[in-house]
């Protein structure tokens, strides 16, 4: 049994060009970081089924708005990031390493089946979980489904095309 | 299409009421007014130009506190990891280290949508008119929630439509996001930023995918209603 590398997980959730490390020091500001998205994701009602509909069938600007503002916002940031070299608190410096192309084909059709699932639930995997904080407690199924759905790919991964 | 909010939220019209009452107690109702400005942003719906940075600056956030990259479908993987790993390699690895952060912050995402709820007064979301219409007509009645009870309920949930929307749904949501390696946040907002062109298929992809099950599946879904 091969461990999966752990370099492979750029892109969800940890940057790579360096071993991920514990760092037990850091977790309440990652949980109080976690509570401000929380509200922001409530807040900005992009966790609603409505929005996501109403994003989808474009009738509002509202979520290409929201969309399109955050991309901004976090793009200037990673280039000023880039530009002044700046070290994160934990120490090192910050490095994002781009996902590898391969066939494309991972992202396109991935890409589509997630499309599906999003307009299905009217929810993305952040929106799912602060849903249930906001008492939609059905949307606990829907996380068990989703975690199905994660085992179910990881085991017909290797007969999968990338 | 609507650049900016509409200039009558709820809160504004309570304040109106309120003025109208106490008519002649000037003072009174100016206090009153500005009070219930100061606190609205905190209750009502954020305008998009305020959510849409707040949302992007969670990115250098992560970055500059612990190299860490912004994005929430890794937690899938770590969970599945955690509980049922099995024999796939997929999920044989190390959660801790790789996603223990990533996952303390997702139960933050839970308070934070808990502790938003219960800050301020409920209401329903204010879509345009023209979706309200279109849903309507599809046959969908109830607008009160954050998501419709007739398909986002426990007891929907025996239904056919509710099945689609929660099992179904949520089935697609981490097979896709696991396949395509991230989801609105890893691949929309941390990817794009960073001008990765995988990240820009994935998006289309979550287009044509979200389009596809708007236009083709759910006239279906809710039609069953």
């Amino acid at each position: 049994m091969t461990q999966t590398s752990l370099p492979e997980f750029q892109g969800c959730g940890v940057a790579s060009g360096e071993q991920p490390e514990l760092r037990p020091a850091f977790l309440p500001v990652y949980l109080l970081l976690g509570i401000a998205f929380g509200f922001v994701l409530t807040r900005s009602e992009v966790l609603s089924w409505f929005r996501i509909q109403e994003m989808f069938r474009f009738q509002s600007f509202r979520m290409y708005g929201i969309i399109g503002s955050a991309v901004a916002t976090a793009a200037v940031s990673i280039a000023l990031i880039k530009r002044l070299g700046l070290k994160s608190i934990s120490g090192g410096p910050i490095t994002i390493l781009k996902r590898p192309m391969g066939s494309g084909l991972q992202y396109a059709v991935g890409g589509t089946i997630f499309g599906l699932g999003w307009a299905l639930t009217g929810a993305c995997p952040g929106p799912l979980f602060a849903l249930i904080g906001n008492g939609v407690s059905v949307m606990f199924a829907a996380v068990l489904s989703a975690l199905a759905g994660t085992w179910v790919y990881g085991w017909l991964r290797p007969r999968l095309p990338h | 299409m609507r650049l900016w909010p509409r200039s009558g939220t709820c809160v504004k019209g309570d304040i109106r009421d309120s003025r109208d009452t106490s008519r002649g107690k000037c003072a009174a109702g100016c206090a009153e007014r500005t009070d219930a400005r100061m606190t609205s942003w905190f209750n009502a719906e954020w305008p998009w130009y305020v959510a849409g940075p707040l949302i992007g600056l969670f990115v250098p956030a992560l970055l500059l506190i612990g190299n860490k990259v912004f994005g929430i479908s890794g937690n899938l993987r770590h969970l599945c990891s955690a509980i049922v790993p099995g024999r796939i390699e997929f999920l044989r690895y190390d959660w801790k280290r790789a996603g223990l952060w990533n996952l303390v912050f997702l139960a933050g995402v839970l308070l934070g949508g808990f502790l938003a709820s219960h800050i301020g007064t409920p209401h329903a979301i204010a879509i345009s008119p023209e979706t309200t219409a279109t849903l309507s007509r599809l046959g969908i009645h109830d607008f009160t929630g954050v998501a419709p009870h007739e398909l986002f309920t426990w007891h929907a949930l025996l239904t056919l439509p509710g099945f689609i929307s929660v099992v179904v749904g949520g089935f697609l949501v981490g097979f896709g996001t696991q396949y395509a390696g991230g989801c609105t946040s890893g691949h929309a907002v941390s990817g794009l930023a960073n001008f990765e062109l995988p990240s820009l298929i994935a998006v289309l992809g979550f287009f044509a995918g979200g389009l596809a099950a708007t236009y083709f599946i759910l006239p279906f879904v809710i039609g069953r209603l």
